[in-house]
């Protein structure tokens, strides 16, 4: 990066970690958080939808839609996330390259688990094996995406289901008195409502996304979790010019005050909106604002 | 093999009792379920001795951080801070890498790079920052009128907190310590991701969820087995700390008693 980098064995310290600083690796490194904030970013409204949807489908008054909403909301209550992320990761590819395989390979007539091998047609490979290197990571990067969104989706149908049932019944009495249809209630009355009784739910769900992203690492992505076992490690002078010991320990200090940073900015942030959200509204928080 | 030599033989192998060598290839559904719910021990240990000990350091954050004294308050709150602002994997992950180099300065840390005591260490502290806000929000929202009821039978000092503050506060905290209870026997299953080698492939029951799940390509029958393992753990969690909470509750009039919620929200 700088001119003076040509050979870093000769520098000073201060020198020395300008250059270490800004080596490729290192820019590797720093171009991973990105990752994890795409990550966060597309999540995290994804996943609301998720919600949204699987909260319609609890409340449904069709029976089979109802309990497949409840039992939505129910499945990541009782059993730990991560086992959600280890599964679906696998699970959602054999299920896509499966009905791949379905539609593109219709005489296939050897089985597709044989023994411990899961075998598709080469046509319903997911990417194509001769896809270049980046689709890979792409189609892996978004399986984890949607792997996240599933979770977390539950979690979040959790908190909108509530949160429309905390809205007041005589609200909604009144606008069923005014003839309007369930649909009308639904979109008028209930959804703008439901948002203040959702919101410290909400908030406290992105609080524990922001705080499980560094699971995309047991999914295979390349994030900060994994660039910061590969750069720490002891590098011998043989294969680097920058060579250290084991800085393993420095670098996950590192993750770990950014997450401080970023949950601590998260929390301010949250905690603005809250207060926006109360003014005017008939709940304790909007009464205690009116009267200060 | 029949299903009761898989048992006698890999039931207690996450202890490094048993058979050593772990099944290859052939998996029967009957070695996926001794296995896994060997690995289950794990678990229970990690949950089970995080959350006594986390129990009285949380109780002590607490008072801490409604101290009067700025130096208790100011160590409460950046403890809590850290610990909850901060994911338990990245935790982990630090705290061996830690362990690993303070092994170089004295052998006194040996124990802690292997996770029996290491992860141990993390969860403690974990929960006990966890908890510790849980307890802190429930000393708050101790009645006032209970305090001056203390004062006016002339109880001051430890003896109010013993008999007035404290069984209050407990009893206020308890359906939000319950949940935060599941999720930490939830979080064991994080300590053999994160760093921590499973020595000599004894690990807990997500460990071996996976080694079969890798080894079969299959995970449509380790994980689901893995779940029904947890449902089973987190309902007698519910049932444990019900009981608890009914004692606790035992000496308020009937309507008054609070109803425990047997719906563990994501509240962390």
């Amino acid at each position: 990066m700088f001119g003076f980098c040509e050979d870093p064995s000769v520098l000073d310290t201060l020198p020395w970690f300008a250059c270490y600083m800004t080596t490729g690796k290192m820019m590797l490194f720093y171009g991973s958080f990105g990752t994890v904030l795409v990550l966060l970013a597309i999540t995290a409204p994804v996943a609301l939808g998720f919600g949204f949807a699987g909260a319609m489908a609890a409340r449904s008054h069709v029976a089979p839609v109802s309990w497949l909403g409840r039992i939505y909301i129910a499945m990541v209550r009782g059993v730990p996330d991560i086992v959600f992320f280890l599964f679906f990761i696998v699970a959602l590819d054999q299920g896509f390259e499966w009905l791949r395989h379905k539609i593109k390979c219709p005489d296939w007539d050897q089985p597709i688990r044989q023994g411990s091998d899961f075998i598709v047609c080469a046509e319903a490979k997911l990417p194509l094996s001769t896809a270049p290197q980046v689709w890979h990571e792409v189609y892996g990067f978004s399986l984890a995406v949607l792997t996240f969104a599933i979770v977390f989706g539950a979690f979040a149908a959790n908190v909108l289901y509530g949160a429309m049932r905390a809205v007041p019944r005589p609200q909604l009495e009144t606008a069923e008195a005014y003839g309007m249809t369930r649909r009308q209630i639904f979109r008028r009355i209930l959804v703008p409502q439901m948002w203040v009784y959702a919101l410290p739910g909400l908030s406290n769900l992105w609080m524990v996304l922001i705080k499980a992203t560094p699971l995309l690492f047991l999914l295979g992505v390349e994030d900060i979790v994994y660039w910061a076992r590969e750069l720490g490690g002891t590098k011998s002078p043989r294969f680097t010019d920058y060579p250290h010991g084991d800085w393993r320990v420095w670098f996950f200090l590192a993750l770990l005050v950014f997450y401080l940073a970023f949950t601590r900015v998260s929390e301010i942030v949250l905690e603005r909106i809250m207060k926006r959200l109360t003014r005017g509204q008939a709940t304790l928080g909007g009464d205690a604002q009116r009267m200060a | 093999m029949s299903c009761w030599e898989t048992l006698a033989d890999y039931g207690l192998r996450s202890l490094g009792i048993g058979e050593r060598l772990l099944p290859r290839d052939n998996f029967t559904l009957c070695q996926q379920v001794v296995l896994i719910g060997s690995g289950l021990i794990w678990n229970v240990y990690f949950g089970v001795l995080a959350l006594i000990t986390g129990f009285f350091m949380a109780a002590a954050v607490a008072v801490g951080k409604a101290s009067r004294r700025p130096l208790a308050r100011k160590l409460s709150e950046w403890f809590i801070f850290v610990f909850r602002g901060s994911p338990l994997f990245i935790q982990i992950f630090f705290a061996y890498f830690l362990f690993l180099s303070l092994k170089q300065v004295s052998p006194v840390f040996d124990p802690f790079t292997s996770a029996w005591a290491g992860a141990l260490v993390v969860l403690f502290l974990n929960t006990a920052a966890y908890s510790g806000e849980i307890f802190y929000g429930a000393l708050l929202s101790v009645p006032r009128g209970d305090m001056e009821a203390a004062d006016a039978y002339g109880l001051s000092g430890w003896t109010r907190f013993r008999r007035i503050v404290w069984p209050t506060m407990l009893r206020l905290a308890w359906p939000a310590y319950t949940n935060e209870a599941i999720f930490l026997f939830h979080a064991t299953t994080l300590v053999y991701f994160s760093g921590f080698p499973a020595f000599q492939q004894r690990g807990d029951a997500l460990y071996y969820a996976s080694y079969f799940a890798d080894k079969t390509f299959n995970p449509f029958v380790p994980y689901p087995i893995l779940a029904v393992y947890f449902i089973l753990l987190t309902l007698l969690i519910v049932g444990i700390f019900g009981w608890i909470n009914r004692r606790l509750n035992r000496h308020l009039p009937q309507e008054r008693r609070q109803r425990m919620r047997f719906r563990p929200n994501l509240l962390r």
